[in-house]
């Protein structure tokens, strides 16, 4: 035993006596993660988080979130003597006349796209995969609070510098609450002090920004991955891979590492992104006054959706027992988005409910292998980013050369015609790459190499696959259709009626599915003739 | 000559000489420094200007807005336009237009800037209008302060022409176009004239003085560094979430592929 062994080993012994700690970093420190790379875009959502913890600190040591007015004599000369916030001349001063001030500025703004981003696809990816299913339903519905949340706490990052870009995201949200029929008002005297733009707003949600929603991100993000750990980590099916094993490497010191290192890297992405390109460059924008408005006011892109239905949301206004009901705004600033994030939190039961499958699942899904999940994710997203396009609609009329009408009518027909036309489309490639796979099975691999036969017929080669491919693409269950039962043999009617008629109904749809090639199939190909 | 000699000693004599002299440089110098601006043409090469435009106006123009620039059912009556409406959509290449599209676009001039000064003179003959500009007039970099500009471009322009000038979408594939590389006289012109989309901004809504302001601050934002990197075409956070997207998630997910590879 070295020395340097014999010192480690007193101090490891020393921190054990008194904290205990040996058995439980023996256990936990041997615990093992999958390995794929779609398992490390949720790692990139947390890292981008710590990036953001770290640069938003920098920020706040400068950020004055104060609405009293200030001339500004800081060095950008074309906003000099311009009557200001504090707010906004802070963020110029952080800008301009901190050392590293914009460069911290830029990274945090391109972290919080980043992490916003890293979300959608790490949800994505769940959602593709079935790694909602039980038992992961909670921590499904975590990860949708976490997403909310981000949005949310991105747009007050947004509004904070108090520029001409950000105050009109502000007056858009005013908007939003006044729409609330009835005590939408006075919820927006309640949030803004009084009438808007008011002297109380900024520094309200300057505080939510820096510590009511990152102390909440913090305690849902560590529920979020206690859970992964006790409950294990999904991985993709293979041989040897069952639902009751994780193959993979283990935590210390392979994953640490890999890990360790893949938070450089994305600190390292971000940092160049922030030191060469431009993002939210408040300077151009000018400070907010409620008189100023610029062509193209955009929201960043996680809002950007929202924006794209209010803006094709058309002029619909009721007005009821002394009440203006805008359902221009109401409707896709707050009833869609809630009921599509209900939706999405509620997905894992609805499923559940559709196909009767109530077993827990630690093995992923092939998004093929499931047609009717697939088509109903791609039909979302297909909603999502004709909503995401039409927020753009200004920009696209311009670089294009295209009629802003033009474009606000495509979205309008689109976000109703193209998500049903998406999972059509969705569910038969997948159907047909089930046929490929059952083809690939029965007849190996098409390998391009044509052969003559001496009496002159050409014939493709076909390879077979590997036991492991072939074990790869038929592992999976095809789920069977809930019978329909209208009447038990004593002739009582279901009382379930429309429910039960329902579920058969969907139950049916998930089934749909192309024969995997059973084993006597194999077989009998095996053992007779190829072709 | 006695007349001379006589009061040559007169104690008026020397500050009368001196005023003579004064009086004498002056107009020599009025004179000389008269000629020149271009303004003060005399009536008969003014004619000669007003007859060459009316040629290129036949030959270029007439098929659109009529033969005595009365207009017609595809183009508006161009009698009081003035000068100044001459000079920006011709020099700016926006007229002859290129198609019967939703307007008419910047692009290079057909005419040069004489044939466009006899245009302009053509058809400020026909009634009178805001005169044209040059260059050497609009002083925007002595009158001009841009920090007022900014606001005033905040206030008046922002909404149509974008926040750093970069131009947006109006209805009906109408669009208001970059404000940035246009020179000061057409920025000038446009102003007082509201061409196409744009309103008319007349001196008592925003003083000549301010329009110098308007100009600096535009000419100000076209020679800014981009102080944070590269500008993404300085139209706000649609392009910002482009290049998220993009590059930004395209290398994060890159990495991750690279660092689960198997090693083979």
């Amino acid at each position: 035993m070295t020395a340097r062994e014999r010192v480690a080993g007193t101090v490891a012994n020393y921190v054990d006596e008194r904290t205990g700690a040996a058995k439980w970093m023996k256990k936990n420190l041997q615990k093992v993660f999958p390995d794929h790379w779609s398992f490390m875009l949720g790692e990139i959502a947390l890292y981008s988080f710590v990036i953001l913890l770290l640069s938003g600190t920098f920020l706040s040591f400068w950020f004055d979130p104060s609405m009293r007015h200030v001339t500004y004599e800081g060095s950008y000369q074309p906003l000099k003597d311009v009557e200001m916030s504090a707010a906004y001349a802070s963020a110029l001063h952080i800008s301009f006349d901190v050392r590293g001030g914009l460069l911290m500025r830029q990274i945090h703004h391109w972290a919080a796209l980043i992490f916003m981003a890293a979300i959608a696809v790490h949800m994505m990816r769940v959602f593709f995969t079935g790694a909602f299913r039980k038992p992961r339903e909670f921590n499904w519905i975590l990860g949708v609070a976490l997403l909310t949340l981000g949005i949310v706490e991105g747009f007050l990052g947004y509004s904070l510098p108090d520029d001409l870009l950000s105050g009109t995201g502000v007056r858009i949200a005013h908007a939003i609450i006044q729409s609330i029929p009835v005590f939408g008002t006075y919820l927006s005297f309640f949030a803004f002090g009084g009438a808007f733009p008011g002297e109380v707003f900024i520094p309200r949600i300057y505080i939510v920004h820096v510590l009511l929603i990152p102390g909440i991100f913090l305690a849902l993000i560590t529920a979020h991955l206690m859970l992964v750990w006790y409950q294990k980590h999904t991985q993709y099916p293979g041989p040897g891979r069952t639902e009751k094993n994780v193959v993979g490497y283990p935590l210390m010191p392979v994953y640490m590492a890999k890990a360790g290192g893949f938070f450089f890297i994305v600190f390292g992405i971000t940092a160049f992104l922030g030191a060469v390109a431009s993002i939210n460059p408040i300077w151009l924008y000018g400070p907010y006054t409620p008189a100023q408005i610029s062509a193209g006011s955009q929201p960043d892109w996680y809002m950007g959706w929202l924006d794209g239905l209010v803006r094709m949301a058309p002029p619909f206004e009721t007005y009821l027992f002394g009440y203006t009901i805008s359902w221009n705004i109401l409707l896709p600033g707050l009833i869609i988005p809630g009921v599509i994030f209900t939706g999405i939190a509620l997905y894992p039961f609805i499923e559940s409910w559709m196909t009767g499958d109530k077993r827990e699942h630690h093995l992923l899904d092939r998004p093929r292998n499931v047609p009717n999940r697939t088509a109903l994710g791609v039909m979302s997203l297909t909603f999502m980013v004709v909503a995401l396009i039409n927020g753009g609609n200004d920009l696209i009329a311009t670089h294009f050369d295209l009629s802003i009408n033009q474009i606000m009518w495509f979205s309008r027909i689109g976000i109703i015609v193209l998500p049903p036309l998406a999972f059509v489309i969705t569910k038969r490639i997948c159907l047909s790459l089930q046929r490929a796979d059952r083809e690939a099975v029965l007849h190996g691999r098409e390998t391009g190499r044509l052969v003559m036969l001496p009496h002159g017929e050409f014939i493709e080669i076909h390879e077979e696959l590997s036991a492991e491919k072939k074990f790869a693409l038929t592992q999976h269950e095809q789920p069977k259709a809930i019978a329909l039962v209208t009447e038990d043999n004593q002739g009582v009617l279901n009382p379930k009626g429309l429910r039960a008629r329902l579920q058969a109904r969907f139950s049916a749809a998930s089934a749909e599915n192309i024969a995997k090639p059973t084993a006597a199939e194999v077989k009998e190909l095996e053992s007779g003739h190829h072709s | 000559m006695r007349f001379i000699s006589k009061y040559r000693k007169h104690r008026f004599a020397s500050p009368l000489l001196l005023l003579f002299a004064l009086f004498g440089i002056g107009l020599t110098f009025s004179v000389a420094s008269a000629t020149e601006a271009p303004k003060t043409v005399d009536a008969a090469a003014r004619s000669t200007l007003i007859a060459e435009g009316q040629q290129i106006f036949l030959k270029g123009c007439s098929s659109c807005h009529g033969l005595n620039a009365e207009g017609a059912g595809v183009a508006p009556s161009l009698i009081g336009v003035g000068a100044a409406s001459v000079d920006f959509v011709v020099a700016t290449g926006r007229m002859p237009m290129q198609d019967m599209s939703q307007q008419a676009m910047r692009k290079p001039p057909v005419y040069n800037e004489e044939e466009v000064a006899a245009l302009a003179a053509y058809v400020a003959s026909l009634a009178p209008g805001p005169r044209a500009y040059t260059n050497e007039e609009i002083k925007w970099e002595r009158d001009g302060n841009t920090a007022e500009g900014g606001e005033l471009f905040r206030n008046n322009c922002a909404m149509c022409h974008n926040f750093a000038g970069q131009g947006g979408a109006l209805t009906q594939g109408k669009y208001a176009p970059t404000v940035m590389g246009v020179e000061a006289r057409h920025i000038y012109e446009a102003l007082i004239t509201g061409p196409q989309a744009m309103p008319v901004f007349s001196d008592k809504i925003i003083t000549p003085q301010e329009k110098l302001s308007i100009i600096k601050w535009i000419k100000s934002a076209e020679s800014e560094p981009n102080l944070g990197g590269a500008p993404l075409g300085r139209v706000g956070p649609v392009t910002e979430g482009l290049l998220v997207w993009t590059l930004g998630l395209g290398l994060l997910i890159g990495v991750a592929v690279w660092l689960t590879a198997k090693a083979r």
